[in-house]
């Protein structure tokens, strides 16, 4: 019984001596770290996508809790997992208009013909390494889907049809993965607009007019009617290449229509005739005297492409 | 006979065009001439649309210290400067010229006497072969002048002349050295004479017996210079190999060649140092060749820099009909052509036609760790590591297995029997692992 005793209390010593050690080294080398970070991060979406610009969601708390929210924003979490954010840690954040990764280019299977064949690694970036890429336009997408291995939400897929990757609006949630992985730059994050409406240049050949169209039925040639005719100064031209910035477009569509090409694209609109609505009505009702001045250049686009024999 | 040490291949010994001497190319009626011809800052347009020109002219001055002037090819007026097409299809800033007539400037040496004394002393050498444009021709295009000035640091011992034309198929240093034989020798004092050095090597591959022998047959008559033949592997012809395979040095890892000692200069580029120096002549003129085994011609040019490359293959005959790939260099390293309208550029070395069953890749199975591209390796890395890591997007462990020591020869990809695209991967790699250590603050 006494050899029972001895040794329950003999471990029970050593047990609180190296316990009082224990607690002692701990408070010692102890890391300090601010609770609001842990809490922080249990508010991230936790999808770890990098699309912050930090390594994933923990780097964005820490961030967030030393540096303040100032220039952070999650597109994942976009502005609701912000505002909780912000509630958090007291501090103030400005709404932003939630945003979507769009394609850039429009050069389908149809309008860009192929005039090389390619073989070898399905990358865009070891086609862009190696060449301008299968068809004459050298700004065009490549088709091997970079962008699709680098969307971690599944929002990005080829189209087999017209060989060009499509984004789901649904699932984008504008990380910007894709838009670092394409070699050639073609995705971009614009405002989603209200609705999910957009007007935007789905182009980026920077050859001159002529070159463009050779190589693209659909390529903007710079031509600049759509600087000409947009009210809102919303569209540039430079270097053939017409661009038209989100935060300045209202979406009256007149550029949609006055382009010979057909390189600028609206999205989710309502049909045309219907929903007539900036307050210059007038002036725009005149201008959309429509398909006609689209339906005209359409029959010289059969002219002007002379597709080289390889 | 020596050769370097590690790795290698030995891909088909075809040279089918050697017996082809080289032929003047007629000039064109239009030519396009790069800006971009060399490795560095392209040049800046010094000319205006309208302006008429001569041959020899500068249209081109270099922009920094790794750049070179760009000399008009032919005469007549200046029609546009703008982005041309190179032959990846890439936009370039290019002069286009309408030729007229054929008019040289004055002060070029047009007669077909070989001057064998050197007059210009060092300085003047380095100066008169930057003004002249002079750039390496043995694929890189590397300004020669920056080669002719290492850095304080290093102590050159010996030039080497690379006469190995290790690719298969091409043929025109070849040609160079059959015709040209006193030229590149002349060349090769000068370059000496450039460097304060007092040892010359001509490193030939065995393959080329007939060169071997003219060339050391007149050898003898310039001090210092010794014909070196080498056993026939591929790449012999990259820098590293041949300093290797003939002074039996290697370059560190990061190092620069000269740090063994030993400056390698092309046997084209030793010809045109030779009419830069001794008849004021800038590089305008290049050799080049046109072959494959389903071409309609089996030849060698001395083109104008400029020449649109269908206008050569016009003039060869057309594209044959079973030509699935046209490669501009040799079918180890070369590009492949997708723009046939493209300009030729000083570096353009061959056309080359390949067949369809030449081009053809065959499906990729799984890698079966037979360490083949290991033995190949002529850097000593290993290629099926280095396909994984790349693949996998882990750059550190890139890094650390010397990724960045690739030298782009293939013969991995070309000896891998699951043929498995590692030198696709490796490239890409290579490029992403280089960025990043560039971008890294220096100590």
């Amino acid at each position: 019984m006494n050899t029972i005793i001895f040794t329950v209390a003999t471990l029970a010593i050593l047990g609180l001596l190296l316990a009082i050690v224990l607690y002692i080294v701990a408070q010692k080398f102890k890391v300090e770290e601010d609770p609001r970070i842990d809490i922080v991060e249990s508010l991230m979406p936790g999808a770890n996508c990098g699309g912050c610009g930090k390594a994933g969601c923990r780097a964005f708390a820490e961030s967030a809790v030393k540096e303040g929210l100032d220039n952070l924003f999650c597109p994942v979490g976009g502005n609701a997992v912000m505002q909780k954010v912000a509630e958090a840690l007291g501090q103030k954040v400005e709404a932003k208009e939630p945003q979507v990764a769009v394609l850039r280019c429009n050069g389908n299977c149809e309008k860009r013909k192929k005039t090389t064949r390619y073989e070898g690694v399905a990358s865009c970036a070891t086609v862009a390494s190696l060449y301008a890429g299968e068809t004459d336009c050298a700004f065009g997408c490549l088709g091997y889907g970079d962008c699709v291995a680098a969307c971690k939400f599944d929002a990005i897929r080829i189209n087999e049809k017209t060989g060009l990757p499509e984004v789901d609006e649904e699932k984008c949630t504008a990380c910007g993965a894709c838009t670092r992985a394409c070699p050639k730059l073609l995705l971009e994050l614009r405002n989603k607009g209200p609705k999910g409406r957009r007007v935007f240049v789905a182009c980026r050949n920077k050859d001159k007019g002529a070159v463009a169209r050779k190589a693209c039925l659909s390529a903007c040639i710079g031509c600049g009617k759509c600087a000409k005719v947009c009210p809102f100064e919303a569209i540039t031209v430079e270097n053939n290449l017409a661009y038209i910035d989100f935060t300045k477009c209202r979406m009256c569509r007149k550029c949609v229509a006055e382009c010979p090409t057909g390189a600028i694209h609206e999205v989710n609109m309502p049909p045309r005739p219907a929903a007539v609505k900036p307050a210059a009505a007038t002036p725009a009702a005149a201008a959309q005297a429509k398909p006609a001045p689209a339906a005209k250049p359409e029959e010289k686009k059969v002219e002007i492409p002379v597709q080289k024999s390889e | 006979m020596r050769t370097f040490r590690m790795g290698g291949v030995h891909p088909a010994d075809k040279k089918i065009s050697k017996d082809a001497q080289i032929e003047k190319l007629p000039v064109p009626k239009m030519v396009y001439i790069s800006m971009a011809q060399h490795l560095g800052a392209p040049a800046a347009p010094c000319v205006a649309v309208g302006d008429k020109v001569k041959v020899g002219q500068v249209i081109g001055t270099p922009t920094g210290f790794v750049s070179a002037p760009v000399h008009s090819s032919v005469s007549g007026t200046v029609k546009a400067i703008g982005m041309v097409n190179d032959l990846a299809k890439r936009p370039v800033n290019t002069i286009t010229i309408e030729v007229e007539g054929d008019e040289w400037m004055e002060d070029i040496d047009r007669t077909p006497d070989i001057v064998r004394e050197i007059k210009l002393d060092k300085k003047d050498i380095v100066e008169r072969i930057k003004a002249c444009g002079v750039v390496g021709l043995g694929g890189a295009t590397f300004p020669t002048n920056v080669k002719l000035s290492p850095p304080p640091t290093a102590k050159p011992t010996c030039v080497i002349i690379n006469g190995a034309e290790c690719e298969p198929y091409l043929t025109s240093d070849y040609r160079v050295m059959m015709e040209m034989p006193e030229q590149v020798l002349i060349g090769g004092t000068i370059l000496m004479k450039a460097l304060g050095v007092g040892k010359c090597y001509v490193g030939i591959e065995e393959n080329k017996p007939e060169a071997i022998k003219k060339l050391s047959a007149l050898a003898p008559k310039y001090p210092g210079v010794e014909i070196v033949p080498l056993k026939k592997k591929y790449p012999q012809g990259g820098e590293k190999q041949l300093i290797d395979a003939v002074i039996r040095k290697r370059v560190p890892s990061m190092g620069l060649p000269v740090d063994t000692g030993a400056v390698v200069q092309n046997v084209g580029t030793a010809f045109a140092v030779y009419e830069a120096v001794q008849k004021n002549k800038p590089l305008f003129e290049g050799v080049m060749t046109v072959t494959g085994d389903c071409s309609k011609a089996q030849r060698n040019f001395l083109h104008r820099v400029g020449t649109p490359l269908s206008y050569i293959m016009e003039y060869c005959g057309g594209i044959p009909e079973d030509a699935a790939k046209i490669i501009s260099g040799g079918p180890m390293m070369g590009k492949a052509v997708s723009n046939i309208d493209a300009p030729t550029l000083k570096g353009t070395s061959s056309i080359l036609y390949m067949t369809e069953a030449q081009t053809k890749r065959k499906p990729e199975s799984n890698c079966i760790r037979c360490g083949k591209c290991v033995g190949a390796c002529p850097m000593g890395l290993e290629p099926y590591l280095l396909n994984k890591l790349g693949r996998a997007g882990m750059m550190d462990e890139l890094e650390q297995h010397h990724v960045y020591d690739c030298i782009e020869c293939g013969c991995c990809s070309f000896t891998c029997p699951a043929y498995i695209p590692l030198l696709d991967t490796i490239r890409q790699s290579k490029a992403a692992v280089m960025k990043i250590m560039k971008s890294r603050p220096k100590k």
